[in-house]
């Protein structure tokens, strides 16, 4: 086997094998309520090997939940850019829209999912937009803040072609800055969909919704502690996976 | 009055260390269809003089005037060649210098408009790499991209800021040559900024030396008595070529050691 191959496939694979190790040891002498690795995949298989099945409105296999999860994210994904893009682009551009609202962004932006929520039940009266504009409210900050970067780190010398060819604000707009800030903008969309898929497990759980996170938080309250296991480690692969996508791309814009 | 007469042009930066007077009144005239070029050592305010005249920035004090017209703010019929080329990487060679031709020529239609782009990148030799964007071109093809839309912009005076000194000597000269036919069929006005004193009288009808700065001026311009279409290889014997050489020269040095 070439060295490649060991870094890339025994290493992690011997990480993984400790990792398992410990958990069996920590569910076999300190917390005896902990399910072993060995409980949880009995516990679990349907769930994953039919992910697809639906018994009732909270007995649904993972696949089926992890489905739920990933629409409501979008949702929020798509409201938070919707929002997001364009107030990073006036705060990057437009120095009286930067210092009226920076300070808001500045306050608004360490604020907990968990704080959103409640306020969002309130306005809107259901769980589902609740969750949907919490997830928006706390995702879109890396994309305002990004866009606002990268709009203001734009070189000079790109401006200077637009002034010297008196290009109308509207084609400045589309043809020079919106285009040069783009890798700058494509990272804020990355944090903000990770962001989004953090925020969607908060949500759920105190929303109560069908999804990853609701079904955790449920089957916390059955005490079927393997299935949190379960939701765990689908939300960790789920977010692995879209990061790794975002990343892709991400890295077609910064090239292309 | 000339066509382009700079009078008197001062500019000073202003930094956290104190100000540096970059240009202390630079007069310059330019005839219409002439060939300036402006020749100092790197660091004098050569580009801070190029700016003033694009009207990307402003100056302290001073007057530029082009074809009767107060010169004030940017503007296409000044264009420019940056030094650094300034392509925009997204775009392909052909929209880089669509960008110009569209943005000048908003009165013609869309086919005229195509017609002239597609014959300036023939000009500049780049049609089998008109799809291409920047990031895939060489040095020196970049450079054609920017001269060609810099011509894009039917500018009434082309300003050239350094356009060949990032590139290597050899792609350099070639660049040279094409600059020459190119001049030679096109026939605009141009100011050309470079250290390069041998570039100058190549391409140059008449040379400006500039004395080092703080405080840059521009000595008396020197005439390049040498007959068109120009060679590099012969010039370098005649003894019009020899006349520009020295006088350059000498003046440069004797700027530097204070003298002028």
């Amino acid at each position: 086997m070439s060295p490649a191959t060991i870094r890339k496939i025994v290493l992690p694979g011997l990480g993984m094998v400790a990792v398992l190790v410990l958990w069996t040891a920590i569910s076999q002498t300190v917390a005896h309520d902990l399910p072993s690795p060995a409980k949880t995949w009995t516990e679990s298989r349907r769930y994953v090997l039919e992910p697809f099945f639906k018994d009732g409105e909270m007995n649904q296999g993972i696949g089926r939940l992890a489905f739920y999860s990933l629409v409501r994210v979008a949702k929020g994904f798509a409201l938070a850019l919707l929002l997001g893009t364009p107030i990073g682009f006036l705060l990057g551009m437009s120095k009286t829209f930067h210092e009226s609202f920076d300070p808001i962004v500045q306050f608004l932006r360490p604020i907990s999912p968990l704080a959103w929520l409640p306020l969002g039940l309130v306005i809107f009266q259901k769980s589902e937009p609740a969750a949907i504009f919490t997830i928006a409210l706390c995702a879109m900050w890396p994309t305002v803040i990004n866009t606002a970067v990268g709009v203001r780190s734009i070189s000079q010398d790109y401006l200077n072609v637009g002034r010297v060819l008196k290009l109308s604000r509207w084609k400045m707009l589309t043809k020079i800055i919106v285009p040069a800030s783009l890798p700058y903008v494509f990272t804020g969309y990355r944090l903000s969909l990770g962001l989004a898929w953090l925020v969607i497990v908060a949500a759920e759980m105190l929303t109560g919704t069908p999804g990853v996170g609701g079904f955790l938080w449920q089957e916390y309250n059955s005490l079927v502690y393997s299935h949190i296991i379960l939701s765990v480690i689908t939300i960790g692969a789920i977010g692995l996976f879209l990061d790794r996508l975002m990343g892709l791309v991400e890295a077609r814009v910064k090239t292309g | 009055m000339a066509y382009l007469d700079v009078r008197g042009l001062a500019k000073s930066y202003v930094t956290r260390r104190g100000t540096t007077h970059v240009l202390g009144g630079v007069d310059l005239t330019v005839d219409e269809g002439e060939f300036v070029a402006v020749v100092g050592y790197s660091g004098s305010g050569k580009t801070t003089l190029v700016s003033l005249i694009a009207g990307l920035l402003v100056p302290d004090a001073g007057d530029i005037v082009l074809d009767g017209a107060r010169v004030d703010a940017p503007g296409p019929e000044r264009g420019i060649v940056f030094q650094q080329y300034s392509l925009l990487p997204w775009m392909t060679v052909y929209e880089n210098v669509a960008l110009a031709i569209d943005a000048v020529n908003a009165e013609k239609s869309a086919a005229e408009r195509r017609a002239i782009t597609e014959d300036l990148i023939r000009l500049v030799n780049l049609t089998p790499a008109r799809d291409k964007r920047p990031g895939q071109l060489s040095g020196g093809m970049r450079q054609r991209v920017a001269v060609a839309r810099g011509l894009g912009m039917a500018p009434k005076v082309l300003l050239m800021d350094e356009p060949f000194s990032a590139l290597d000597a050899l792609t350099r000269a070639t660049l040279q040559d094409e600059l020459t036919r190119i001049w030679g069929e096109r026939r605009c006005t141009v100011i050309l900024i470079t250290n390069d004193v041998d570039e100058a009288i190549l391409l140059a009808d008449r040379i400006y030396p500039m004395t080092p700065g703080p405080g840059a001026v521009l000595g008396d311009a020197i005439e390049v008595a040498l007959p068109r279409p120009r060679s590099r290889r012969h010039m370098s014997l005649s003894p019009a070529y020899q006349k520009a050489r020295h006088g350059l020269v000498d003046f440069l040095r004797n700027a530097r050691r204070g003298v002028a």
